[in-house]
């Protein structure tokens, strides 16, 4: 049995492990996991998964969860080129601080452009207040601004000279509220040609494929979605209304 | 020259790094930074760390920040037992998937606790909201379920027979909300074993002395602040 994936190229999480799997030719079995359809996958799922989150990770019998140990685990097993996480390090350790740094700031914001756009008026039939859309534009704003400053620089990419798991990692995160049409990169050159040199790096055919469903998200209005699932999702979306 | 480290042992991340310096023999100096003081927003703190944030790490002129960066670092440079952060493919991935889930997890939902109980109310001096303190306690313990179902499990430590990183960052990370009096081990008998467990591979002694300040934390509530620091702290501590 084969590397199996368990993916939905709608969550940041996955695209980043597809974009590292093709880009790095690492044989896999693509598990859709279609996050708005209830789906018989779901108990077989939670199998792979405990925690029922995308993306996960099935290698025979080992199963993993959590988007960075994924590509770390790949980028070992498979022996990919070494600029992805270098061994030299220091630089190493500016992917590490990156990737730890990501979870709390561009993580904590980018996505919820998303739910406050699409997914919360598709799932409660409510539009929200503009300015809770503001706010969390001004804090992604402050994260990007620390992103610049502290982690780009005047650097091509996070770690120097070449791409890493840190600029993959960023990319697909911003890339989110790009699909709901709030375009980050409008005013910040240097992100911009950043973003360029990744896509570059990645190859612009496969970064987007990997984008073609989030790039398309507003085709997401007409979806049907399972009831079930809105039942389970409406604690949260009721704590995003706050 | 020697590494420094730039710690302030109220906070989890600060000594998850002294315990597994202190433990692993690394010789480091001890740069305290205190946040009760406001010393992390000073510009010379800046040049080490511009996101201003503890801990961090200089290392002649390599500066680092984020605990787990760090944490990392330390076990390639100075060649730690091999446990920490296994060579075997599948531990590693274990301890990288821990390091991962807990950002928003263990680490956010502890911390919760410990503003709604501790900073809000003794450092910032506004209002205890019992309601807030409540949800909190639930949310932490939803986490604390994954963490014994997924990570923990019927094992030892969470790769397996042996303490590694992701036990040590688990580890400090619980004991915030359980210095606000809240005694999360009690009725969780699997996870009172393994924190034994992990005090004992750290040693206890160790263990105590990384913990001192923060189990004592409501006598630090006397240390008067100064007017535009708890404002200060107000604006950075008041976003949730």
């Amino acid at each position: 049995m084969g590397l199996e994936l368990y993916l939905d190229l709608l969550s940041q999480g996955c695209r980043m492990v597809y974009i590292f799997a093709k880009k790095n030719n690492i044989p896999f079995e693509f598990k859709h996991v279609e996050l708005f359809k209830g789906q018989p996958y779901r108990e077989e799922f939670g199998k792979v998964n405990i925690l029922k989150k995308v993306p996960a990770l099935k290698d025979g019998t080992f199963t993993l969860a959590e988007s960075t140990a994924i590509l770390l685990y790949l980028s070992q097993k498979y022996h990919t080129p070494d600029h992805w996480y270098p061994s030299d390090l220091q630089k190493r350790a500016q992917v590490d601080e990156y990737l730890s740094w990501h979870h709390t700031n561009i993580r904590a914001n980018a996505p919820k452009t998303l739910w406050i756009k699409v997914l919360i008026p598709l799932f409660t039939g409510q539009t929200l207040p503009s300015e809770k859309l503001q706010n969390v534009l001004k804090e992604l704003a402050t994260s990007l601004k620390q992103f610049e400053e502290k982690f780009l620089q005047d650097k091509p990419f996070i770690v120097g000279s070449e791409i890493s798991l840190a600029d993959l990692v960023a990319i697909v995160e911003l890339m989110q509220p790009i699909g709901v049409g709030c375009d980050i990169f409008e005013d910040r050159p240097k992100l911009l040609e950043w973003r360029s040199r990744v896509e570059e790096a990645v190859g612009k055919e496969l970064f987007q494929e990997a984008h073609k469903m989030i790039l398309n998200i507003k085709e997401l209005r007409n979806i049907q979605v399972d009831p079930h699932l809105k039942e389970h999702l409406a604690p949260v979306l009721m704590k995003m209304l706050k | 020259m020697v590494i420094e480290l730039y710690l302030d042992l109220l906070s989890q991340p600060c000594r998850a790094l002294f315990i597994f310096a202190k433990k692993n023999n690394i010789p480091f100096e001890f740069k305290h930074v205190d946040l009760l003081k406001g010393q992390h927003s000073s510009e010379e703190f800046g040049k080490v760390n511009v996101l201003k944030k503890v801990p961090a790490l200089k290392d002649g002129d390599f500066t680092l920040a984020e605990s787990i960066a760090i944490l990392l670092y330390l076990s390639r440079k100075f060649n730690t037992p091999d446990h920490w952060y296994p060579s075997d493919l599948q531990k590693r991935a274990r301890v990288d998937e821990y390091l991962s889930w807990q950002h928003t997890a263990i680490r956010e939902k502890g911390c919760q606790v410990f503003l709604t109980k501790v900073l809000v109310p003794f450092i910032i001096g506004q209002p205890f909201l019992p309601e807030k303190f409540e949800e909190a306690i639930k949310e932490l313990n939803s986490v604390l379920k994954q963490f014994e179902e997924k990570f923990l499990q019927d094992k030892l430590f969470i790769a397996g027979s042996e303490i590694s990183l992701a036990d040590l960052v688990a580890i400090v990370e619980l004991m915030q909300p359980v210095a606000t009096g809240y005694n999360l081990f009690e009725k969780r008998p699997k996870l009172a074993e393994w924190r034994s467990r992990v005090e004992e591979a750290v040693g206890k002694m160790l263990f105590q002395q990384a913990h001192e300040m923060i189990m004592n934390v409501e006598n630090l509530s006397t240390t008067p602040l100064s007017p535009e620091l708890r404002e200060q702290l107000k604006q950075q501590l008041l976003k949730h």
